[in-house]
């Protein structure tokens, strides 16, 4: 294990791309992803990444740009947030579903109108059915040690799939926090070389994104949907790896003071962190109160969720994006899917937080314990509610 | 825990401030965050960042309402934002000016410890630029020693600034070593 140092969280991200070696790097700025690529392209000018970096027109271009490198052969990654990750909604379903392995930084963030550059997860949910894999990190070291491990998991021959590594915008990205890097024989220990089984190689000719006719295009759909499922094998496995590499263990869902626990927040990202803070003041104050996060989201721990939550009197489910004119929010609607089966089921209390920056605060988690305490003491189930929000 | 808030205005380096401070705690082997108030950047305007210090992880991604250390770059901010606001108990302010600690506690009713120094003058004579955050850094660390001991090992934040400024670091840390020494504290009424 390393030493601790203080980085900027997107410094680091770009510096895990830098250990990856990556070959490509396609990008176009766009708050609050800019310190990332603004980085690599540093460490490309300067030598110190041997990397071809593709500066372009628009992120419709940049995913363009990581197909192509990606299917000839090049270990590939890119960033966005936002508009950005919007433009390449086209171009995402066709990375995935030519089972191209690029690796992408998404700085959450929420999306316009209003014009807003701030944090939420509005910007990813809107992008949930691309077949892409996705997780979500709540802190510099995870977003570090999730870039190498996105490339571990992404190129594996059983996966070939891309993957997004979530980190919330600026509460994340902007902050100087302590982590500790990966020395090049971790990395080299962690991570094979891009050997992908099938290139564009005009020696060995192969067709990448044919027409599917309706005689094939289902076939392709229910192989797409199993690559998905089937990844989370690979994902455990090469979370175990990372752990005997440096020491740092990750599971698709992950709990926090939650054994004994009746009610459970559930939360996805950086807010985790100050959730945590919330459920020792509450424990202190003698409340059997705990945390459940999600870190992986596709393919959805459905298994995990389920031996987690299921027994629980009340579950407090954070989303950070809303679902307009819908459930509520995303999260707490896969969440209350995975426990329809279970024959009792907990009750679930939803709240939409932190939409377009809103700070959410130690304080706000005390108050939605208070909600659940309440449901738990036998109080009706509200329906969802927008955390903090104005009359 | 201890939590700090900056205010600044666009430019002066708050937020550089801030991130020095996080990077000396990290040094040592403590923990530091440092982060910007999020938003677009604006050369001028009254600004904020914040830094958080403590010998555990820190787990906390929401701003600071309840520093127990503030900094104040630009003494015109003093009227208008309300620097001590949330200030927890036994808190710190320590405020770039040329006035003394008395007349500014008067004026505008600061709670708290006070520390002042004059970070202009300082800043002119070191780096040559009317930027205080150097010097405030200095202030802060003075105004909150505890038995003699700073809230970051003095060595590693220079080391910081070091690392940061790289060939104009030297007049830098002058700054920051003459702002330490010329502080001036009054304690809590």
């Amino acid at each position: 294990m390393g030493t601790r140092i203080g980085k900027e969280v997107s410094i680091g991200i770009a510096e895990a791309a830098m250990m990856a070696d990556v070959d490509v790097v396609s990008a176009y700025p766009i708050t609050p992803q800019t310190h990332v690529v603004e980085h690599l392209s540093e460490l490309v000018a300067d030598g110190h990444l041997d990397a071809e970096f593709v500066p372009v027109e628009s992120e419709h271009t940049a995913m363009s740009t990581c197909c192509g490198s990606v299917a000839a052969g090049a270990r590939t990654f890119t960033a966005t947030s936002s508009q950005g990750l919007a433009l390449m909604h086209e171009i995402l379903f066709i990375a995935s579903g030519m089972r191209l392995p690029i690796v992408m930084a998404v700085a959450n963030r929420s999306l316009s109108a209003p014009i807003s550059i701030w944090n939420d997860h509005g910007d990813v949910m809107a992008e949930r059915d691309t077949g892409w894999l996705q997780v979500f990190v709540e802190n510099g070291q995870d977003a570090y040690d999730h870039i190498l491990w996105a490339f571990r998991v992404a190129e594996d021959h059983g996966v070939l799939l891309p993957i997004m590594v979530n980190f919330d915008g600026f509460i994340v990205s902007h902050v100087v926090e302590s982590l500790e890097e990966w020395s090049p024989e971790e990395v080299r220990r962690f991570l094979p070389p891009y050997d992908p089984p099938y290139r564009l190689d005009v020696d060995n000719p192969w067709t990448f994104g044919p027409v599917g006719i309706p005689d094939i295009y289902l076939e392709t759909r229910k192989a797409h949907d199993e690559a998905l499922l089937g990844a989370k094998a690979t994902m455990v496995k090469a979370w175990s790896e990372l752990a005997d590499v440096v020491g740092r263990q990750y599971y698709p869902v992950e709990q926090y003071k939650a054994d004994d626990a009746d009610i459970v927040f559930l939360s996805m990202g950086g807010i985790s962190e100050t959730c945590m803070t919330a459920v020792d003041e509450l424990r202190e104050a003698g409340k059997k109160v705990g945390l459940v996060r999600l870190r992986l989201w596709r393919p959805f721990p459905f298994d995990e969720v389920k031996a987690a939550l299921g027994g629980r009197k009340v579950i407090i489910a954070i989303d950070r994006a809303l679902s307009t004119g819908g459930p509520g929010g995303p999260v707490a609607s896969e969440v209350k899917a995975a426990l329809y089966g279970l024959e009792t089921r907990p009750q679930v209390i939803e709240f939409i937080a932190g939409l377009g920056g809103r700070d959410v605060t130690v304080g706000d988690f005390k108050q939605m314990y208070e909600k659940g305490a309440a449901v738990a003491a036998g109080g009706p189930v509200p329906g969802y509610e927008l955390l903090g929000v104005r009359a | 825990m201890f939590e700090i808030r900056f205010h600044g205005r666009g430019g002066q380096g708050a937020v550089t401030s801030a991130e020095m401070l996080a990077h000396a705690a990290i040094e040592e082997g403590n923990y530091g965050q440092a982060f910007p108030s999020f938003g677009p950047e604006r050369r001028g305007a009254p600004v904020m960042a914040f830094a958080r210090v403590s010998d555990a992880p820190i787990r906390n991604r929401s701003a600071v309402y309840n520093p127990n250390g503030v900094l104040v770059l630009d003494p015109s901010l003093l009227k208008l934002v309300d620097v001590a606001h949330g200030l927890a108990e036994g808190g710190t302010i320590v405020v770039a000016t040329h006035r003394s600690a008395e007349d500014i506690r008067a004026e505008f009713k600061l709670e708290g410890r006070l520390g002042v120094v004059d970070g202009l003058s300082i800043a002119m004579s070191t780096i040559r630029r009317p930027i205080t955050n150097t010097c405030m850094l200095g202030a802060f660390l003075k105004a909150t020693l505890v038995d003699e001991k700073p809230l970051v090992d003095l060595q590693a934040l220079e080391h910081a600034l070091k690392k940061r400024f790289g060939r104009i670091a030297a007049p830098n840390i002058a700054a920051f070593r003459k702002a330490f020494d010329e502080t001036v504290v009054l304690e809590e009424n």
